[in-house]
C-alpha cells in the first residue's frame, strides 16, 4: 500500500497533446475515481501510471519511488480491464497463481493466497475452470481475483462494469467498494459513469480534455461544482442552465432570464447589478407549488416521465428547457401549464464566459 | 493425335454446359421426387439429394483413382499380372531405403526450420513499426514458383574446384574470407539440407503470414495483464503468445509436413535426385515416366498417401475442436 502523486503529468501522441499537465494526490488506501466523457484522458492517465504508456512530461511517484521510468512489471501494481483480459489457456486458478509463479514463490504460500482470494470473492466451486466456461459477472470476479491474490501496492480500475448488464453492475460496485474497504489497497478506477464515480469515491477526479476539471469528495462534487462543466457532469438529469443577467428586483437584486423569467440569487451570492450569469439549479432541487405563491413560476410540460417512485419532467420556463424531478405523481400533461419554484439555497450562479461558478 | 485434339474444345463445351445443365435437371428431379414423398421422409432425405452430386463427383475423382492405384500397387511394372506385396517389399529395400531417409530428413528439418523462423519473423515484426516493408521481403519468394526459385538457387550454390573463380554467391562470399568453397549440392547430407534451406525460404512468407495474423489476434490487453503481472518479453512470448496461437502453429507445421512428404520439384531440378539426394515423389517420377513400372509407382503413391493422411487428419480434427470451443 502507497500513496501516489501525480504531478504535472503530460502526455502527447507526436504533435497532439492528449494530457496537459494533470496534477492529482492520492493517499494511502484512497479511493480515488477518475471520470469524464469519452475521449479526456482517463484511461490514457491510468495506463500511464500502470507503465503502459509513456510519460511525455512531468512524473508519477508510488510511495517514494518515482516511477516513470520503472517498467510495468516492477511498479508493483495490479490492473482490472474493461475486458477482464483472463488468460484464456488458463484455468482460474491459474490465473490467479500466474503472477506469483513468476514472484518466485513457493507452491504453498501461492495455493494458500489463491485459495484466500478466491474465498473472498466466491469462486472457491469455479477454480478449475475456464475462462469461457464462465459468465461475465464470473471473468470480472476472476480478473478482480488476479488482482488481489499480489496484494500490490496499488489497484488499478480501467471502467471494469462497463461490459456487464445493469443489476450486476449495481451489485459488483457495492461489491468492489466493500473489498477495498476490507484489503484497504490504495485504488484508482476509470469510469465514464458518474453514479458509479459517486457512490463507489472517495475522491473524485472530473476530467475534460486532457485537463482536471475538480477533484473533490462526491458530495462536495455535488454542491459545490467548480464550473459549469462539474455541474452538468455530476447528477443525473443534468443541471439546468438558464442565462440571464443580475437586475435589482423588488426584494433587492434579482436574477432575470433573457426572457423576464425572474428568480431569487442563490444564497451567497452577491454579484453588482448588471452581471451576465448563468443561473443554475438541479432538477431535484425544484418544488412543485400552486399559482400566486411567491416567486412561483409557470411552466408549460413538455414531457412527463413517470419512473414509479418518482416523475421526470420537462419543462419550458420561458423559452428555456429544464428538466424537473418530482416525488409527486404528476397528472397534467403536455401542453398544460404547472408552477415550479426552484430552491435558490441550492441554486449556483455562474461566469456564462468563463463557466465558473461565482460564490 | 490432332483427332483426340479436335475434340478438346467440344469436350469443354459439353463439360461447360453439360455438368450444370444436368445438375439442374439431378436436383429438380430429386426435389421433385421429394415432394411425393411425406413431409418428415422428404425432409430427412433432402440433404442427401443435394450432397448426392458433390458425392458422386468425390467418388468418381478421388476415391475411384486411389482404389485404381492401390490395385495397380499389387501388380507388376505393366499394371497386368498379381505380385502381391512384392512392389511393397522393394519399396523398403536397397536403393529405397536411402530415399525414405532423405524424406525423413526433410521431415524433420523442412516443418522444424520454417516453423522457428517464421516464429521468430513473426514476434519479431510485430513488435517494429517497418512491419509492412519486412513482411514484403518475407513473402515475395511465395510468388515465385518452387522450379523458378530452384533456378536462382542454383547460382547461388553454384560451385567450382578450389582454386577457380567461385561464380556460386555462397562459394564467392566464401572465397573472400579465404574459405574453401563448399560443394553444396554435391557433398552428401549437406546437399539435402541445402535443398530442404529453398523450400524454407520459399514457404517462410506464407508461414510467417499465417502466425502474424495469429499472433495479431491476440488481446494486447492480455499481454499487458501478463506485463502487469510481471512477466518480460520471453516469459509472455512462452506463457502467452504461444499457448494462444497453437492452432495456427498446427497448421503450419501440418502443411510443411505434407509439402516436405511430397516435396518434388525442388530435388528435381536442382539434382535430379543425384548425389543422394532423391526423394520418394521424385522417384515415383521416375518410376512412372522413365522406367515405365506402373507397379512400383503405385507403391509410392499409397506410401505417400498413407503418410500423408495421418497429418490431414490430425489437422482437420484439430480445427473442429478449435471450432467447438
Amino acid at each position: 500500500m502507497s500513496n501516489v502523486v501525480i504531478s504535472d503529468v503530460r502526455k502527447n501522441y507526436g504533435p497532439t497533446k492528449v494530457i496537459h499537465g494533470v496534477d492529482i494526490d492520492i493517499d494511502d488506501g484512497e479511493f480515488v475515481v477518475l471520470v469524464g466523457p469519452s475521449g479526456c484522458g482517463k484511461s490514457t492517465l491510468l495506463r500511464m501510471i500502470a507503465g503502459l504508456e509513456d510519460i511525455t512530461g512531468g512524473e508519477v511517484r508510488i510511495g517514494s519511488r518515482i516511477v516513470n521510468d520503472v517498467v510495468a512489471k516492477d511498479r508493483d501494481i495490479a490492473m482490472v480491464f474493461q475486458n477482464y483480459a483472463l488468460y484464456p489457456h488458463m484455468t482460474v486458478a491459474e490465473n490467479m497463481d500466474f503472477s506469483l509463479k513468476l514472484k518466485g514463490m513457493g507452491k504453498g504460500e501461492r495455493e494458500e493466497r489463491v485459495a484466500k482470494a478466491a474465498d473472498i470473492l466466491g469462486l472457491g466451486p469455479l477454480l478449475a475452470r475456464y475462462p469461457r466456461q464462465l459468465s461475465g459477472g464470473q471473468r470480472q470476479r476472476v480478473a478482480m481475483g488476479r488482482a488481489i491474490v499480489r496484494d500490490p501496492q496499488v489497484f488499478l480500475f480501467d471502467e471494469p462494469l462497463s461490459n456487464l448488464d445493469a443489476k450486476l453492475r449495481v451489485e459488483m460496485r457495492s461489491e468492489i467498494k466493500a473489498l477495498q474497504h476490507r484489503l484497504k489497497t490504495t485504488t484508482i478506477y476509470v469510469t465514464h459513469d458518474q453514479i458509479e464515480a459517486m457512490t463507489m469515491a472517495d475522491k473524485i477526479v472530473v476530467m475534460r480534455d486532457g485537463v482536471v476539471e475538480q477533484c473533490d469528495t462526491p458530495l462536495n462534487l455535488y454542491d459545490r461544482p467548480a464550473n459549469m462543466f462539474v455541474a452538468a457532469f455530476i447528477g443525473s438529469p443534468s443541471m439546468n442552465f438558464i442565462e440571464g443577467h443580475v437586475q435589482s428586483g423588488a426584494n433587492g437584486p434579482a436574477f432575470i432570464s433573457k426572457d423576464g423569467v425572474e428568480m431569487a440569487l442563490p444564497a451567497g451570492a452577491n454579484p453588482p447589478v448588471g452581471t451576465a450569469v448563468t443561473y443554475g439549479f438541479r432538477p431535484e432541487h425544484m418544488a412543485l407549488t400552486a399559482a400566486g405563491v411567491a416567486g412561483a413560476l409557470p411552466a408549460s410540460i413538455t414531457l412527463v416521465e413517470p419512473t414509479g417512485s418518482e416523475t421526470m419532467v420537462f419543462l419550458k420556463l420561458g423559452t428555456a428547457a429544464v428538466a424537473g424531478v418530482f416525488r409527486e405523481r404528476i397528472t397534467a400533461g403536455e401542453g398544460d401549464v404547472i408552477h415550479v419554484l426552484p430552491d435558490p439555497t441550492r441554486a449556483h450562479l455562474f461566469d456564462p464566459d468563463t463557466g465558473k461558478r461565482l460564490t | 493425335m490432332t483427332d483426340t485434339l479436335a475434340f478438346v474444345p467440344v469436350l469443354i463445351a459439353i463439360g461447360a454446359i453439360g455438368i450444370p445443365v444436368l445438375t439442374y435437371v439431378g436436383l429438380g428431379l430429386g426435389e421433385g421426387i421429394l415432394s411425393l414423398l411425406p413431409q418428415g421422409l422428404s425432409g430427412s432425405l433432402r440433404p442427401w439429394v443435394w450432397l448426392s452430386l458433390p458425392i458422386l463427383l468425390v467418388l468418381l475423382i478421388l476415391i475411384y483413382p486411389i482404389i485404381v492405384t492401390l490395385f495397380t500397387s499389387l501388380r507388376d511394372a505393366r499394371g497386368e499380372g498379381f505380385v502381391g506385396g512384392s512392389n511393397y517389399l522393394w519399396a523398403f529395400s536397397g536403393t529405397m531405403m536411402s530415399i525414405l531417409k532423405n524424406n525423413i530428413i526433410w521431415l524433420i528439418g523442412f516443418p522444424a526450420v520454417t516453423l522457428v523462423l517464421s516464429l521468430a519473423t513473426a514476434v519479431l515484426f510485430d513488435k517494429v513499426k517497418y512491419e509492412p516493408v519486412a513482411m514484403t521481403v518475407v513473402i515475395l519468394p511465395t510468388a515465385i514458383s518452387f522450379t523458378a526459385g530452384s533456378v536462382i538457387w542454383t547460382q547461388m550454390y553454384s560451385f567450382q574446384p578450389q582454386g577457380m573463380t567461385q561464380i556460386g554467391t555462397l562459394n564467392a562470399i566464401r572465397s573472400l574470407f579465404g574459405l574453401a568453397p563448399v560443394p553444396w549440392l554435391i557433398a552428401p547430407v549437406v546437399n539435402t539440407l541445402s535443398l530442404i534451406f529453398i523450400a524454407v525460404w520459399l514457404q517462410l512468407g506464407i508461414a510467417t503470414l499465417i502466425l502474424s495474423s495469429a499472433i495479431k489476434n491476440i488481446g494486447s490487453e492480455m499481454l499487458e495483464a501478463a506485463r502487469l503481472d510481471g512477466a518480460g518479453e520471453w516469459r509472455i512470448f512462452r506463457s502467452m503468445v504461444l499457448p494462444n496461437i497453437v492452432p495456427s502453429v498446427m497448421v503450419v507445421l501440418t502443411t510443411m509436413i505434407i509439402a516436405s512428404l511430397k516435396v518434388f520439384d525442388i530435388v528435381y531440378v536442382m539434382t535430379n535426385g543425384n548425389f543422394g539426394t532423391n526423394v520418394i515423389a521424385n522417384r515415383l517420377y521416375y518410376e512412372l515416366f522413365s522406367a515405365n513400372n506402373l507397379g512400383h509407382a503405385s507403391a509410392i503413391a499409397v506410401i505417400l498417401l498413407v503418410c500423408a493422411l495421418p497429418v490431414a487428419l490430425i489437422n482437420i480434427f484439430h480445427f473442429r475442436a478449435e471450432n467447438k470451443a
